[in-house]
């Protein structure tokens, strides 16, 4: 946009184009999410750097055990829910401010979401997989 | 997408040099940003040889003393020189500041004067604030009642009043605005933090009826939520105000009337 004349000469008003289609009124909702997920994420991330650091070096037996205990089982699915929506709403934001093509930014938010939500699944299943087999 | 490099019109080119007057004991050189839109040419730096004995303390009067005395073409707004009026304010030496409180003598080695970042520019260092100025319209910088108007003045407690300070001392100069990233990458949806700065100051209005309103205008991803707290606004302000934290203020707001 700097040095190019063509764009002073939009007719339309810049009043009216600062106004736009007004103001969507759910920008709150998001940035609270965004906060609440990373305050969920300090615990439970501490919580799973612990546990892997003594869970090193003991064999698929001992790791089966400690994935069996119902605590750590739910804190694992948390740590997975809380990190790919934290993720995600992170990498929208960055999107949102980067990627002006209409196209594109629905692309990539497409991909964003679908990918998170496909991560967090397939995360999910897997814990219950191995807590939950004899 | 995101324009990480200036477009092709937009290199600045090595522009000329214009020396001091013969006799000259002390020179400070300004390198001044150019740019003639009528000319049809790339915007260049032009460099002033200022004798800094006969000149002014203030950057500002090397500006004047060079369209004086040196390049009547040089072209740039100002008008009080004493830090109220905010027309002065350029990118000077890597930081937007105001010319006429900015003393030559702060800045290291030459004088590196630019419009401000990422604005149109109209001609020299006066860039186009016609979106900022559409933007300050559009959170309706006055007072909104439906209570009828007493026969005197709409009274504050000094407690009331306080709460303005640090936000009705903006001169509206545009040094924050156009430091933030986040209003670079998008101006055209994201207010900026001194139109936040200015619809905090009637959101915290005590006399002002129209809250929710207020709030309702600015709760938007692009138009509050951009601020990412990268907090130049407030590093830059030259009247060492704190847009970042009256946008923060806004934000708990929104989070309270949940």
């Amino acid at each position: 946009m700097v040095n190019t004349p063509q764009s002073n000469r939009e007719l339309r008003s810049k009043l009216g184009r600062v106004r736009g289609m007004g103001s969507t009124r759910e920008g709150v909702h998001h940035w609270w999410a965004q906060r609440m997920s990373a305050v969920a994420l300090l615990p439970l991330s501490l919580w799973f750097v612990y546990s892997l650091i003594t869970l090193t070096g003991s064999d698929y037996a001992s790791f089966h055990a400690w994935m069996s205990e119902f605590g750590n089982a739910v804190f694992t699915v948390l740590l997975l829910v809380a990190m790919f929506h934290h993720a995600q709403l992170g990498l929208t934001v960055v999107i949102e401010d980067y990627v002006h093509s209409e196209l594109w930014k629905m692309g990539m938010l497409l991909v964003v979401k679908y990918g998170s939500v496909l991560f967090a699944a397939s995360g999910i299943f897997a814990v219950l997989k191995i807590s939950l087999a004899g | 997408m995101v324009e990480f490099a200036l477009p092709k019109n937009s290199k600045v080119m090595r522009g000329k040099t214009h020396k001091a007057a013969a006799g000259a004991k002390r020179i400070k050189r300004f390198k001044i940003y150019r740019y003639d839109p009528d000319l049809g040419e790339n915007p260049r730096l032009d460099t002033y040889e200022v004798d800094v004995d006969r000149c002014g303390p203030m950057v500002l009067d090397a500006l004047i003393k060079i369209k004086n005395e040196m390049d009547s073409t040089l072209t740039f707004r100002r008008s009080c020189r004493e830090g109220v009026c905010g027309s002065c304010a350029f990118n000077i030496d890597g930081v937007n500041t105001l010319a006429c409180t900015k003393p030559i003598r702060s800045i290291r080695g030459d004088v590196k004067i630019y419009p401000l970042p990422h604005m149109p520019v109209i001609k020299d260092l006066v860039p186009d604030l016609s979106v900022p100025y559409a933007q300050y319209a559009s959170i309706e910088p006055w007072l909104k009642t439906d209570t009828p108007a007493p026969t005197s003045e709409r009274l504050q407690s000094v407690e009331e009043r306080r709460q303005l300070d640090g936000m009705w001392e903006c001169i509206l100069c545009f040094c924050c605005q156009t430091s933030c990233p986040s209003y670079w990458w998008n101006g055209d949806r994201y207010l900026g933090p001194a139109i936040l700065l200015q619809a905090y100051r009637w959101i915290a209005d005590t006399r002002d009826e129209a809250k929710g309103e207020r709030l309702d205008n600015v709760d938007d991803p692009f138009r509050l939520y951009r601020c990412h707290t990268i907090m130049n606004c407030t590093n830059t302000c030259p009247k060492h105000l704190n847009p970042g934290k009256a946008i923060a203020e806004i934000k708990t707001l929104l989070l309270q009337r949940r």
